[in-house]
């Protein structure tokens, strides 16, 4: 057992040591901190275009009340200053060119007597300011057509009041969440189903690799007269395991921090569903990124160990990186079609339900003995892979020559048989 | 502590690798194992380690088999050369002993002094790349027997080495035995069997041909060898009954005898004819005994 622990040791050190991991750390932490602090980043940049960050607005009417009460429309929002009457039109559109107001309002009586409105603008007007500038005008417009009517005040707010709406949601049988659930966690899910599909296409070739080298470099020979394949094959699986947690919790960590710190009202992340995050989502995130990694893992170091150049490891695991990507699409279909028969078979098959089956978790609400009976599958799978795995291993790694289709398997299992 | 062979065969599905091999391997000395390529020795010595399951037959080290849990009493140094290039010498090497149940201090403390020995201190912060072929297998070597193994396996240990890397690792090899190791290791170089182990056996097609005693083998075998060197004309040699093989080396030549009194007949022979300057009676080398039993197909 200690010697599995020193192999487990080794296999992490040389990796984390490596530049190749630093860098790859380093660009991905930068990523995560990018995307979460997308909003703040474009805000910056919005308000270095926008000097003081408040545009001056100068409205300009004949009629004072009217520019009094569109004045104080305005003035309501955020990131505006207002000013009333202060110069004519004339004048007004002369200030917006030379810059000292970044827009002007003049307000002007049509045919029927209801305002009719001019905006002067410069080139770096937005387009959201214009429609809340549109929005205010309707208002005001709103409240004197309803004075020169006559409407009294309560009629007025009676009108404007919107209409309650509510969804309630009463398919019981589909056993589907709530609209408003599964958006949340349609986000939540779909990001931890890409970790899955990356970290096994990152880890699974890594496992590979490992293996590939040390056969290649013929230091297998002395390595399994020391130590037995099979705590060999999963000192490995488990030192890369160790290398992608380390990657994780960082990534994680940068993820979760930046999603705390931008989680505000209407920030973008929050529609994704990622604002508040779900415990048991998560929990069950972490059981089938575990159970997957390992099924996939094992199949890596298997295959792995059957090629004697390294160059061929790629080819060699290409049937993994097959499974996982089929797996992978099955899983982006049910993101839109959770509770379709498709989805929920697959879901039972070892290879696509690490990811299919925490889909189904993450967006619907199933029996607790459907999870119990798709884990146990997967949990079978592991251990029967492991055991063809390691007398592959076993065989595979005294076997040089051209081996880079799966014909070798056999071939290696023969080799580590006792009668033949 | 004795190695022990009893019908060890070995079957690659139709072809037959090991045929039926029975060997005592004794405590404290050098063993050879002799064969041309593809004799089998290399996956004897896979066997032995239990790297491979043998077809059929016993292997028996300290009246047990070697399983993983007697690693840190082995040594193996394969036919096959390979460290890991990336990695510096000494990192490798610790490695390597921390999983043959070394600790890393006695690790370092052990491979200062071998490093020492072969003359190649400064190679230790040096990545195995960077080194040249021979300068690898030493590092090799020492992987091997870092951790003071009390069995040495050793295949082909001097095969692609320069004659002063030879006796190095030759005398390396002595030295080990002296100390209490028992050594197995095999080679297509004669020379090296003749002078180094007291025990060997000669592989042939999976069946050991030969095997024994060094001295007992030279015995047993028979035929000696007989060098002449005179000045006159000894082709007359060849045709003199017991003379089996005649070999024409300028003004000497070499005979083979059926036994040692054929050598009598002969020097009766020579008398009177002439001028003798040598007349050497000789055990056969390995190298004869090897031809004889294993014929033309050794290269």
């Amino acid at each position: 057992m200690n010697k599995f622990f020193i192999m487990v040791g080794q296999t992490f050190k040389s990796r984390v040591k490596s530049k190749s991991f630093f860098i790859t750390t380093l660009v991905t932490l930068a990523l995560i901190f990018l995307i979460t602090n997308i909003q703040t980043i474009i805000e910056m940049f919005d308000d270095e275009e926008e000097g003081a960050g408040t545009s001056e607005i100068a409205v300009v009417s004949d009629e004072e009340s009217w520019a009094i009460l569109l004045g104080e429309t305005l003035s309501s929002q955020e990131g505006l200053s207002v000013e009333v009457n202060e110069v004519n039109s004339d004048e007004a559109r002369e200030s917006v060119e030379e810059g000292t107001y970044d827009s002007a309002i003049s307000l002007d009586s049509g045919e029927d007597g209801l305002p009719v409105a001019t905006q002067y603008t410069g080139e770096d007007s937005s387009l959201a300011e214009a429609e809340m500038m549109q929005q205010s005008l309707q208002q005001v417009k709103v409240a004197i057509a309803a004075e020169e009517a006559e409407v009294d005040e309560a009629t007025l707010q009676a009108i404007n009041t919107p209409i309650p709406f509510e969804t309630v949601f009463v398919g019981e049988e589909s056993g589907a969440k709530s609209s408003e659930e599964m958006a949340q966690t349609r986000g939540l899910v779909y990001v931890m189903l890409f970790l899955l599909y990356l970290s096994v296409m990152l880890y699974g070739s890594m496992i590979a690799t490992e293996v590939a080298t040390e056969k290649s470099s013929r230091v297998m020979e002395i390595l399994i007269s020391s130590v037995s394949p099979v705590s060999q094959m999963f000192a490995k699986i488990t030192g890369i395991a160790l290398l992608g947690l380390l990657q994780f919790s960082l990534i994680l960590g940068v993820g979760y921090i930046g999603v705390q710190q931008n989680s505000g009202e209407g920030s973008f992340l929050n529609e994704f569903g990622l604002g508040d995050i779900q415990l048991s989502v998560i929990a069950y995130g972490i059981l089938f990124f575990i159970l997957g990694y390992l099924l996939y893992a094992t199949l890596a170091a298997t295959l792995g160990s059957l090629v004697s150049r390294l160059e061929d490891a790629q080819q060699m695991i290409s049937p993994m990186v097959y499974l996982i990507i089929i797996a992978f699409f099955i899983s982006v279909f049910g993101l839109n079609a959770p509770d379709s028969t498709f989805i929920t078979v697959t879901s039972y098959i070892p290879f696509f339900s690490p990811l299919i089956m925490f889909l189904r978790v993450g967006m619907l609400d199933i029996p607790l003995w459907e999870v119990i009976l798709s884990v146990g599958f997967l949990v079978a799978a592991i251990v029967v892979l492991a055991m063809i795995g390691a007398r592959v291993y076993k065989g595979g790694v005294l076997m040089y020559g051209k081996s880079t289709s799966l014909k070798d398997v056999k071939r290696a299992f023969q080799l580590s048989k006792k009668e033949n | 502590m004795t190695l022990k062979l009893h019908n060890v065969t070995k079957k690659f599905g139709s072809f037959t690798a090991v045929d039926h091999l029975s060997l005592e391997i004794p405590e404290k000395q050098i063993f050879g194992f002799l064969g041309a390529n593809g004799a089998g020795k290399t996956t004897t010595f896979r066997m032995i380690l239990g790297l491979i399951q043998q077809s059929g037959g016993d292997i028996t080290w300290n009246e047990s088999g070697i399983g993983y849990d007697k690693s840190h009493l082995i040594g193996y140094l394969p036919e096959e050369r390979g460290l890991y290039p990336k990695m510096k010498v000494q990192d490798q090497l610790v490695y390597l002993a921390r999983l043959r149940g070394m600790n890393s201090k006695e690790a370092i403390h052990e491979l200062e002094q071998w490093l020492e020995k072969f003359k190649v201190p400064d190679y230790k912060s040096k990545k195995v790349e960077d080194l040249s072929k021979g300068n690898q297998q030493k590092i090799q070597f020492i992987s091997a027997v870092l951790h003071k193994p009390k069995l040495l396996i050793l295949d082909e240990p001097f095969s692609g080495l320069d004659p002063v890397n030879v006796e190095m690792l030759k005398e390396a090899v002595v030295e080990l035995k002296e100390a209490g190791t028992s050594i197995v290791f095999s080679s297509h170089r004669m020379e090296h069997v003749e002078e180094l182990c007291e025990h060997l056996c000669i592989l042939h097609h999976g069946k050991p041909v030969v095997h024994g005693k060094l001295k007992d083998i030279k015995r047993s075998f028979g035929k000696k060898n007989v060098r002449v060197r005179a000045d006159f004309d000894l082709a007359f040699l060849k045709d003199l009954p017991g003379v089996t093989k005649y070999k024409s080396l300028g003004d000497s030549c070499e005979l083979q005898v059926e036994n040692e009194h054929i050598s009598q007949t002969i020097l009766t022979e020579l008398h009177g004819k002439g001028f003798i300057r040598t007349f050497d009676l000789e055990e056969p080398s390995l190298n004869d005994i090897f031809i004889e039993k294993v014929g033309d197909s050794y290269e």
